[in-house]
């Protein structure tokens, strides 16, 4: 194998050469087999694991456009508002570029959320892929915090006052609450001098670490290996050549097929740059074409979708500190799955009908959440919201019990395959 | 010296190098957090403003800007205080006991003057800015409404003093602060006889 000297004396193709040059002074080969070609997983993939790749490919969309519109866009109070609409409206082709970005957000959440539905689904967080789980959940995290940052960064009316919300919620932390508020701002309010450090962060401190995040991520997974819609290990049938015998390579036959599912995604995306990019304010909130005014609050305040499940929480409680608190438990607890689920079975085919039902109340009660937390904060509203918050707690404060009493059906030996 | 005690002595070193590591690690990182502290530029912008009231009629209310935050200066009407006294059962602090507020505004009106409100005019919840509805009994608002400040963002009610109704997300009555007369109708925000005079 590492007999590169030797073949660059006896030839080989011009190009064949080339290559051995690189391998003896750098595994490309090597790691091209190991995280490509050699890279074996479940040939009976369906859709639902198309959402990784996916997420990549808005990362990328994502680092591209914001690296451009940084060009164009001034980090400070006085110009950031007029700086956005001189790239939507002078810069060329810079209203492309920001749709892209600002559609790239909304894009991100979808594919994330509807990848770690994917997980919860298969059992894509059990033995021994926990860390696997805890490591996409820090890229949830990352990406929680990269759209946070860079939703003030416009200088809008919601901007402004999403900003003084969420940092608020630090001020809950006991005893130092309020001068944590004060050093996130920087100041007494939300001023220049916060948005010139939210800028900071969002385009290099967070992005540095979400690419970070998802290289660990990816070695993560190539450790365990993919599972499959079977929940089975297939590295534990090889053939006699050491190939798993249900495993396809990843490339050509994955990326062949991620292909598909990335031109397809991409059709949808354009979709809505082109014809819809404020999707009726669900992207692109109303309230944020008007510049900031910090002593007038907007008479409706609503997170961005992707945040309202958590919004939808925090309003549910009538006490600062707990509301804030049982908001980081809605997260904390996604940490804790691969060790609140007590079943042994991985995928949702051969579980019981308990997990099916919890699984399919947690699901509802999260778009609930979210419906609600778009919603002002009116009383009927209200207390949909604490029925749903509580239906989500239940989700994974009962897990324990009902995931050991659980009836399952028998996992086949090798994967199921339809010809 | 034995193989046991070479270990032990390397052991030992090991862990002074990573401590002493760690203590230099702990002192580089108090520049890196102090900085994200209120700059002397933020801080010297904090300075008082000054309100003069004489114009400001009874039941009305101005809005004044201190430290980037609102400040609000209500005249509050004879009617309006009596109001007030009627709704100290559903308040959560009437005494303004666990709010923030100048000592000397730590009485039944929350105020100076009697008459004369000075708050800051952000929710204690989540700081956004509440809207004055000094109607009584409206639609939305229930037929207990006497009048005060309603946050739009998560229902947070208060009362003609600030002071926070039980039940609602916000934890505290609205800041008062520190505020001094120069006469009878020029007030200074920001500035007391007691701290920073």
């Amino acid at each position: 194998m590492n007999s590169a000297r030797a073949d660059a004396v006896t030839g080989g193709s011009r190009s064949a050469r080339f290559l051995d040059w690189i391998d003896a002074r750098f595994p490309l080969t090597k790691m091209l087999k190991e995280h490509a070609t050699e890279y074996y997983a479940a040939k009976n993939f369906n859709v639902w694991y198309v959402f990784g790749v996916l997420a990549m490919v808005v990362l990328i969309i994502q680092l591209l456009t914001g690296i451009w519109l940084t060009m164009s866009y001034k980090p400070s109070a006085a110009d950031a508002f007029a700086s956005v609409e001189y790239i939507m409206r002078d810069v060329e082709w810079g209203w492309l570029i920001r749709y892209m970005h600002s559609t790239g957000a909304s894009a991100f959440f979808i594919v994330v959320y509807l990848h770690m539905f994917r997980g919860m689904m298969y059992g894509s967080y059990k033995p021994p892929r926990e860390l696997l789980w805890i490591i996409g959940m820090l890229i949830y995290l990352a990406l929680m915090a990269e759209a946070f940052f860079g939703y003030l960064l416009p200088w809008g009316q919601m901007s402004y006052w999403g900003a003084q919300v969420i940092v608020s919620l630090f001020g809950a932390v006991p005893f130092v609450g309020d001068s944590l508020v004060e050093w996130i701002r920087g100041d007494f309010y939300i001023s220049d001098i916060t948005l010139n450090r939210f800028f900071a962060l969002h385009v290099i401190a967070v992005p540095l670490a979400l690419v970070m995040l998802v290289v660990v991520h990816i070695l993560a997974l190539h450790e365990t290996g993919s599972l499959g819609p079977d929940g089975i290990e297939i590295k534990e049938k090889k053939g006699a050549d050491g190939i798993p015998l249900d495993g396809v390579a990843f490339h050509p036959y994955l990326t062949a097929k991620d292909l598909v599912a990335i031109v397809v995604f991409l059709i949808l995306f354009s979709g809505v740059i082109f014809f819809s990019p404020e999707m009726g304010g669900y992207f692109l909130e109303h309230a944020n074409f008007e510049p900031a005014n910090r002593l007038k609050t907007p008479e409706h305040i609503a997170p961005v979708w992707y945040f309202t499940p958590f919004y939808a929480i925090l309003r549910a409680v009538p006490s600062k500190g707990l509301g804030a608190l049982l908001m980081l438990l809605a997260i904390v607890a996604l940490f804790l799955l691969p060790w609140l689920d007590r079943c042994r079975v991985k995928s949702i085919r051969y579980r019981g009908w308990t997990f099916k039902l919890a699984l399919a109340i947690f699901a509802i009660s999260f778009v609930a959440l979210g419906y609600l937390g778009l919603m002002p904060a009116t009383q009927t509203y209200v207390i949909l919201a604490r029925i749903f918050t509580g239906l989500y707690f239940a989700f994974f404060l009962f897990m324990p019990i009902y995931t050991r009493m659980e009836k399952t059906k028998p996992v086949p030996e090798r994967v199921v395959w339809h010809e | 010296m034995s193989e046991g005690s070479g270990l032990s002595r390397r052991n030992f070193l090991t862990a002074a190098t990573t401590v002493t590591g760690l203590v230099g690690v702990g002192f580089t990182a108090v520049p890196f957090l102090a900085s994200w502290k209120p700059s002397a530029r933020a801080q010297a912008a904090g300075a008082p403003v000054q309100v003069d009231i004489s114009k400001l009629e009874t039941g009305a209310m101005v809005r004044v800007e201190w430290r980037g935050r609102p400040v609000w200066i209500l005249r509050r009407s004879e009617d309006m205080l009596e109001r007030m006294t009627q709704v100290v059962g559903q308040l959560s602090d009437p005494e303004s006991l666990k709010s923030e507020q100048p000592s000397y505004t730590q009485n039944d009106t929350r105020s100076v003057k009697p008459e004369v409100l000075v708050v800051i005019g952000t929710c204690t919840h989540l700081g956004c800015a509440p809207i004055e509805r000094f109607d009584v009994a409206p639609e939305d608002l229930g037929p207990d409404w006497e009048g005060g400040f309603y946050c739009p963002c998560h229902g947070s009610k208060f009362d003609l003093a600030g002071r926070v109704y039980s039940g609602v997300p916000a934890p505290t009555n609205l800041p008062v602060p520190p505020h001094r007369y120069v006469g009878d109708d020029l007030i200074i925000v920001g500035e007391d006889t007691g701290a920073n005079a």
